[in-house]
């Protein structure tokens, strides 16, 4: 098998080279243009930013909440009432002052969940994000800091999400670049979430929730 | 149930289109769907103020990846490996399948869950891994209706449109026998959570996943996928092994130039600002995904149209399905017509050079040229160009294979032809013959039945008469006008 991989790769590496004859043997890629003449940042003000991410969520019929970091337990505490949820699962590092008292918490630890205990019915997942981007109502993981595996939150019901009003950008071409390095030199996987899951296959009529959790409530703190 | 793009003739687009213009139905879910989504795509696009730069950055990042494709595949490979994957290279659809038939059984796994793909469409690799004995199940919930009903997609990114709800409850109550069918009513909202319930059970064991790439970052060896449901964040997720299958143009050269293409593909394709999930991942994540991970570098045909360098700007497709939404043909006839995985004006310009000329030799034809594609293509493929140039490749294939080219009709017609508007004179008389000839056929100057062969050709379209007096003859007796005007005035 290993010469079979070896001559197909010559093979189609050759077939490529002969079908680019046309292209000067002293062409380099650089030599071809980008004109990267779109924007690059938005020109809002960061309330203006902060609004439009807002209304995107909306638009998305996610949850906005915005309250102040020590209002996060209380906060946390009325969405696991309103959904009555069993339990919060949540990356090791979840700071405790995040946390309302009293109610069962899966840590995600030296010990990692089973899928099963994470996508256990009625469950939430608390984090928070690498970034966010108004202009597309996205909130972006990378497995950064509080914000642990992908499966923690893909399994659960319900997401629960800290956003930091300095961690939205106004377009994705910000975004992009502040995950650079993330990408580069940690090599950690993205997910960009923008509102709930859904589909419109069946005659184009929109359903939320298909796989992954049926709701997103987002968290904003100064 | 795929239709596979080797070594076979496709059915003329013509009689297929006919089937398909017959089936109201269809072409009733097709016109409100194309049109849904071409308003919704209309409204995103239009508050996007640098969509014209970003289509042309997007276009020249395409240019610079074909014409470099060979050191880019490298880079990509090199990164892949460096971040803990591992690459192979398929020449064409069998090797592609027996490579992963292999690595799936090297798992002894006997089913595998797929996002959707096209790719994977393309080399029939769900038949492929029937015949080894393992089960593929498509996870998206238009391809598991697709697939449940043993049917083929109708439209790149809504492939079950042509099915209505009632049509898929039956199928689901005949199809998931996990599901209490009593239950299921043809509320589009009980149906899509039966399939997330069934899917479920099956998202959690399954120890192999399939899936096709929308981008490949050469720089980094990150790869994307963009979905909509979650399946595909299941697949990415939880399986064990991942398998994902990449034609060779689907790179791009560094991350930041993905700025470029999240903006346009998910508004493109969806109208939606983003598509509600986008993964992308970089080799293998100790403790985070699937520990093993293998790409399928494809290339099944894409050298061919590479070769060739009008044609070659249709590999540059994103696969939105933007120039499907906005066709009048694909409006009318939907993407089954079309005989291949790829339908639409894109299929028309793909799948002939992905399949030689004289297997598809119709599908150049499966347009008006009204230019719509072009203008909404996010990448700005040239589709009527490049239409053109494979209809002449059409013409000059059929002229060189042709038995009886002193005979044949067309042929001999457009011999004629080219000797009459070679010269001035021959055309001048040949005018003056048919102003004399068509006059049992002209009625209000208009030919709407032409005689005998001809007749085809008019039963859908009128033809001007041949006016009283050509250009020449007009400009002719002007001037003689004017001399003779002159010399009466001096």
């Amino acid at each position: 098998m290993e010469q079979l991989r070896a001559s197909a790769k010559d093979e189609i590496l050759s077939r490529v080279r002969n079908a680019l004859r046309d292209v000067p043997a002293d062409e380099l890629p650089e030599h071809i243009t980008i004109e990267r003449n779109y924007r690059q940042r938005g020109e809002e003000t960061r309330e203006e930013i902060v609004q439009l991410f807002i209304n995107r969520l909306e638009d998305y019929n996610a949850g906005v909440h915005r309250i102040r970091e020590a209002e996060i337990p209380a906060s946390v505490a009325q969405l696991v009432e309103q959904y009555a949820l069993n339990q919060l699962v949540m990356p090791a590092d979840i700071p405790e002052a995040w946390l309302p008292v009293d109610l069962p918490v899966l840590r995600d630890g030296q010990t990692p969940l089973t899928n099963e205990q994470i996508g256990e019915s009625n469950s939430a997942v608390l984090t928070a994000c690498a970034n966010a981007i108004a202009q597309t109502g996205s909130i972006v993981l990378d497995g950064g800091p509080l914000q642990g595996r992908r499966v923690l939150s893909l399994l659960p019901d319900y997401a629960f999400c800290v956003v930091r009003e300095d961690q939205i950008v106004g377009l994705v071409p910000e975004a992009i670049t502040q995950l650079r390095d993330a990408i580069t030199q940690r090599h950690q996987p993205i997910t960009f979430i923008s509102g709930p899951s859904a589909t419109s296959d069946i005659e184009l009529s929109r359903v939320v929730g298909v796989h992954g959790p049926r709701h997103l409530d987002v968290l904003l703190i100064p | 149930m795929s239709v596979s793009l080797r070594n076979q003739r496709l059915p003329m687009f013509q009689q297929e289109a006919r089937k398909a213009l017959g089936d109201t139905q269809l072409r009733h879910n097709l016109g409100k769907a194309t049109q849904t989504i071409r308003n919704k795509r209309n409204r995103v696009v239009a508050e996007v103020p640098d969509w014209e730069q970003l289509r042309e950055a997007a276009r020249q990042t395409k240019v610079r990846v074909e014409r470099h494709l060979d050191a880019y595949l490298l880079q990509l490979e090199e990164a892949v490996v460096q971040a803990g994957g591992k690459v192979y290279w398929a020449r064409d659809a069998i090797e592609a399948n027996a490579i992963i038939t292999s690595l799936v059984r090297m798992h002894n796994a006997y089913e595998v869950v797929k996002i959707k793909s096209m790719v994977t469409d393309e080399i029939g690799l769900n038949d492929a891994l029937a015949q080894a004995g393992i089960q593929a199940h498509e996870t998206d919930l238009a391809e598991m209706i697709v697939q449940l009903a043993d049917d083929n997609p109708s439209h790149i990114v809504v492939p079950a449109i042509h099915k209505n709800r009632a049509q898929i409850a039956e199928l689901f109550r005949a199809s998931l026998h996990d599901i209490d069918g009593t239950k299921l009513s043809d509320d589009p909202r009980t149906l899509v959570m039966a399939a997330r319930e069934h899917l479920r059970t099956i998202f959690l064991r399954a120890k192999v996943a399939i899936s096709g790439v929308n981008f490949g970052v050469a720089e980094t060896g990150s790869i994307g996928i963009v979905e909509s449901e979650g399946n595909g964040r299941m697949c990415l997720t939880l399986p064990e092994v991942l398998i994902s299958v990449m034609g060779i143009e689907k790179i791009v050269p560094t991350w930041r130039d993905i700025e470029v293409f999240l903006q346009l593909l998910p508004r493109s394709a969806t109208g939606e600002r983003m598509n509600p999930y986008n993964s992308f991942w970089t080799g293998v994540q100790k403790g985070d995904g699937p520990q093993e991970f293998h790409l399928v570098l494809l290339d099944n045909g894409r050298t061919n149209v590479l070769a060739d360098p009008i044609g070659r700007q249709a590999l540059h497709c994103i696969r939105c399905g933007a120039c499907l939404n906005v066709c009048p043909v694909y409006e009318r006839v939907g993407g089954h017509a079309y005989s291949s995985v790829y339908p639409g004006p894109i299929g028309a310009i793909l799948t002939p050079q992905l399949l030689g000329i004289e297997n598809a030799s119709s599908l150049p034809y499966a347009s008006t040229l009204c230019g719509a594609c072009y203008e909404t293509c996010p990448v700005k493929i040239n589709i009527p160009e490049v239409l053109l140039h494979l209809r002449g490749q059409v013409v000059r294939a059929k002229q060189q294979n042709m038995l009886h080219r002193d005979t044949d009709p067309e042929n001999l017609a457009m011999q004629a032809a080219l000797y009459i508007f070679e010269d001035p004179q021959r055309l001048a008389l040949v005018q003056k013959l048919a102003r004399i000839g068509q006059i049992p056929f002209t009625h209000n100057g208009v030919i709407s039945q032409l005689p005998g062969p001809l007749g085809g050709w008019s039963s859908a379209r009128n033809l001007q008469s041949v006016p009283k007096q050509s250009f020449r003859e007009w400009w002719h007796a002007r001037e003689q006008e004017k001399k003779h005007d002159g010399t009466a005035t001096r």
